[in-house]
């Protein structure tokens, strides 16, 4: 049997608890070559140089195998000019400069649901901090954010799950149990598609609130096409949450493990903010993105990366390389300088970050000030088959009361 | 105790009871403070202001402020950290006494140092006539009440603004007097705006967008006179085509002076450029030796930069005088070996035009550009400035977040034109002449003359011509 390259065993869901030791093993080679001709770039250095490079497209379409990916044609999978277009066409329904209040006057409805699904554990004695409040938290915000009805949450988070389960990027692809999955993603994309559509449809006989609503009935002369819509509905839908689930669960979980610093937090509330750009650091939401490839020769580190060749961005490990990081495997709420690439770099920059932080720090932020004596049940939880957007699956933890 | 011994000792003992005083209560001045703090620095730290204001930030005056959107007091820069120290705001200082270790202030009082940090920065250069530039209506823009000022006249609202010169600060408050909707004049003695900083090819750009926004942009001419009414204020601006343009606003935009009069006499490297210093801050006496206890950051500082063949570089950039500042800061309270060098890459922005423009590099350290992503027509776009097969500096327009790549490219000396990138370049991407005017001969530069026979007493010393 032919060795494992150190990526191939981060991607192995063994180690999806912890791919850490293998990160750090990758990283000797901060640009390395994979046997089916794939380049991992695991350095912090590397990995922002190249997400800067007018070089690297992240345009399936540019590359000479065509993998399937549910987002294609969407802002993440294209180039400028059409990537510009397409996102400011999004963010003026969003953010600044059209929409400057849109996120902050979001500030109470958020506070109001995290608060709420704390009210609900109360008497409880063991909680489970995923299914009871990292994920019903920012879901109920994106849809309301969006204008996607909350009854529909349970239809499209299976589908969703299912098309998460169906991804695997690693030596694990080819077993049959996961062959299963991958082939029946595209019927739960297709029906994710066709609820969307219909939604969208609705949203142009009768206009609403949300965003969603406001893309489909835009008058300007930068509309976007129907199809255009709805597939970057499906994007923003499911990052609009599935990101933030995993951070809020995270932060729990590597709070209950470093009880120091959960101390820190609950005696300091002020530092929520860097706080929760530490945990962004410590567990990137997103560990890696698969989409880009060259479209020349780029040298860089030592190493040749071929045209055409696919690049993975491990953003995962860039944010513990301790070339950038002093003590990167520490959590340290009070970090120094902390440029971490967990919501990555340049144009394709994480256009809900500032809504995702604010929830993240609501969240993390209540669940210190509020929850009594948490302690974790399992450790290591068990985790999500998917590697990109990586999370556990339940976080158990037994608490003794929920303040007011 | 051995040498090294007793020099560890000095050192630990000025940190704890050193004396620093840091003149100039700006960004660079506060910046400096707490980075002095974070260093360990617990001795007393006296920050000195001719303004009577706390520091605040620069930028927004001529956006924010102007547009009326934020009041221009509520422009104080946020502290990073506790920096515990005396200020004494609203006295400038007027004399540097380096032989007694005394900074001079205008209320007569001395304030004696062990280490001194120059940070008093520029001032606008005001409308040269001085009866005209008393006109009521006439303003400059650089401080918190310049702007205020400015505001109000515009919220008046002006029959019509007269911006004498097109560089960043004029073409930002032409942009700003567009979007309050108000008739604005620029005049442009250069042949388009931003030329001095961006280049002729870049200029023509700028001039467009200047021009689709409604400014009536008046380039390759002067104004020649400003005139008054019976009341005192400010009714026509006549230009030296022999036209006159009626405005009640006139904004003389017309540059920056260095504040290096109060270190007249003090036997430092200073003068029209700024004060000379070497790449960790520690300012050049006027023999071109370095000085052991004065130190200079931001806009006054000129230092060599190892990437434009150490050339002596003054940057008045935001981040300059936040990284300038640090970087003296931490140099005052170690020695050699830790010194630690300034080596920005310059980078700066402006908004104007419902545009975000930036910039990395030294743009006229190259004579040629090329177009190499985005579309001119639509106004977002980058391009790289070379010289002799070398990329030097970098614009973008509504491009900005590539300029990391650009930059990249510089610090390595990377070749121009640089590598092409995959996609959204323009249709012709051959350098052509950046159109930089030639750089002009200083005006006030003050002769140096060599004093002396014998070489143990060979110095130097400043004899300004008779003007």
């Amino acid at each position: 049997m032919v060795e494992e390259t150190p990526w191939q065993q981060a991607l192995r869901y063994a180690n999806r608890a912890n791919p850490y030791p293998f990160y750090e093993e990758l990283r000797r080679t901060p640009v390395a070559r994979q046997p089916d001709g794939s380049y991992v770039v695991s350095t912090y250095r590397e990995v922002v140089q190249l997400l800067h490079d007018p070089r690297v497209t992240s345009d399936q379409r540019k590359r000479p195998d065509t993998p399937s990916n549910p987002f294609e044609a969407t802002i993440i999978t294209e180039d400028p000019s059409e990537h510009d277009v397409d996102r400011r066409r999004m963010m003026r329904h969003f953010a600044p400069p059209e929409c400057p209040q849109t996120i902050a006057d979001f500030e109470p409805e958020i506070r109001r649901v995290f608060g709420e699904l704390l009210n609900d554990m109360k008497g409880k004695t063991r909680v489970d901090f995923v299914d009871e409040f990292a994920f019903p938290g920012p879901v109920t915000v994106i849809c309301k954010v969006l204008g996607v009805p909350l009854e529909s949450i349970p239809r499209f988070h299976g589908w969703i799950e299912a098309a998460l389960d169906g991804l695997d990027f690693g030596p694990e692809a080819n077993d049959p149990e996961q062959q299963r999955r991958t082939a029946a993603v595209p019927d739960q994309v297709a029906e994710f598609r066709q609820f969307l559509a219909g939604l969208i449809d609705q949203y142009r006989k009768q206009p609403g609130p949300g965003m969603f609503s406001g893309m489909v009935n835009d008058g300007g002369p930068e509309g976007l096409s129907q199809q255009s819509i709805v597939r970057n509905a499906m994007l923003m839908l499911f990052a609009g949450h599935e990101t933030t689930v995993n951070l809020i669960a995270h932060s729990v979980l590597n709070l209950l493990r470093h009880p120091d610093q959960l101390e820190k937090l609950r005696r300091r509330p002020e530092l929520i903010v860097p706080g929760v750009e530490e945990l962004l650091r410590f567990e990137s939401s997103v560990q890696f993105w698969p989409t880009r490839s060259a479209l020349e020769d780029i040298e860089i580190a030592g190493t040749t990366i071929p045209k055409g060749a696919p690049i993975f961005l491990a953003y995962g490990s860039a944010n513990r390389d301790p070339e950038r990081f002093e003590n990167p495997d520490r959590l340290d709420l009070e970090r120094p300088d902390n440029q971490h690439v967990g919501y990555s770099q340049g144009i394709h920059y994480c256009f809900g970050a500032p809504l995702a932080r604010l929830e993240a720090q609501t969240a993390v932020g209540e669940f210190v000030r509020r929850v009594q004596n948490p302690r974790l049940v399992e450790d290591p939880p068990p985790y999500r088959r998917n590697q990109i957007f990586r999370g556990p699956r339940h976080v158990w933890v037994d608490i003794d009361g929920i303040r007011d | 105790m051995t040498v090294p011994a007793t020099v560890a000792e000095l050192v630990r003992q000025f940190r704890a009871n050193g004396r620093i005083v840091i003149v100039g209560a700006s960004l660079a001045g506060l910046r400096a403070a707490e980075a002095l703090r974070a260093e360990g620095f617990t001795g007393s730290v006296t920050i000195i202001g001719d303004e009577p204001y706390e520091p605040y930030d620069r930028p927004p005056l001529s956006k924010q402020v102007l547009k009326g959107w934020v009041p221009a007091d509520h422009t104080k820069l946020p502290r990073l950290r506790e920096v515990n120290a005396q200020w004494r705001l609203g006295v400038t200082a007027t004399g540097l006494d380096r032989a007694a270790k005394q900074v001079r202030l205008a209320d007569g009082e001395q304030i004696p140092y062990d280490r001194l940090l120059i940070a008093t920065g520029t001032r606008a250069r005001q409308w040269p006539n001085p009866d005209e530039a008393a006109l009521e209506g006439v303003y400059s823009l650089r401080s918190r009440d310049d702007a205020a000022q400015l505001q109000k006249a515009l919220a008046a609202p002006p029959s019509r603004v007269v911006v004498i010169g097109a560089g960043f600060i004029g073409s930002e408050v032409a942009s700003v007097c567009r979007e309050l909707d108000l008739p604005v004049t620029v005049v442009e003695r250069g042949s388009a705006p931003l030329v001095g900083a961006l280049g002729g090819v870049i200029g023509e750009i700028a001039a467009e967008m200047h021009r689709d926004h409604g400014v009536d942009l008046r380039c390759g001419l002067g104004v020649s006179s400003l005139e008054g009414d019976s009341g005192g204020h400010v009714r026509r601006a006549h230009l030296s085509d022999g036209t006159t343009v009626d405005a009640d606003v006139v904004v003389a935009s017309l540059g920056s002076i260095r504040n290096v009069e109060w270190l007249e006499g003090a036997g430092l490297a200073s003068g029209f450029w700024g004060v000379g210093c070497d790449a960790g801050g520690r300012a050049f006496d006027i023999n071109g030796v370095v000085t052991d206890s004065i130190y200079v950051a931001g806009d006054v500082a000129r230092s060599p930069h190892v990437l434009y063949e150490y050339q002596f570089l003054a940057m008045e950039h935001w981040d300059n005088a936040v990284l300038g500042a640090e970087a003296a800061a931490h140099n005052m309270v170690n020695l050699e070996p830790h010194y630690r060098p300034h080596l920005l890459l310059p980078g700066f922005w402006s908004g104007q035009f419902g545009l975000n423009i930036k910039s990395v590099g030294v743009p006229p350290f190259g004579d040629e550009i090329v177009f190499t992503q985005g579309s001119v027509k639509e106004r977002r776009f980058a391009a790289a400035y070379g010289r002799r097969g070398r990329i030097v500096a970098a614009v973008a327009f509504d491009h900005g977040k590539w300029l990391e790549y650009y930059g990249k490219l510089i610090e390595q000396s990377g070749p121009f034109p640089p590598p092409p990138p995959g996609w959204d370049h323009p249709p012709d991407m051959k350098p052509i002449p950046a159109e930089f005017p030639q750089p002009g001969v200083p005006t006030a530069i003050p002769d140096v003359v060599l004093t002396g026979h014998d070489p143990s007493e060979r110095g130097a010393e400043f004899r300004p011509r008779p003007r």
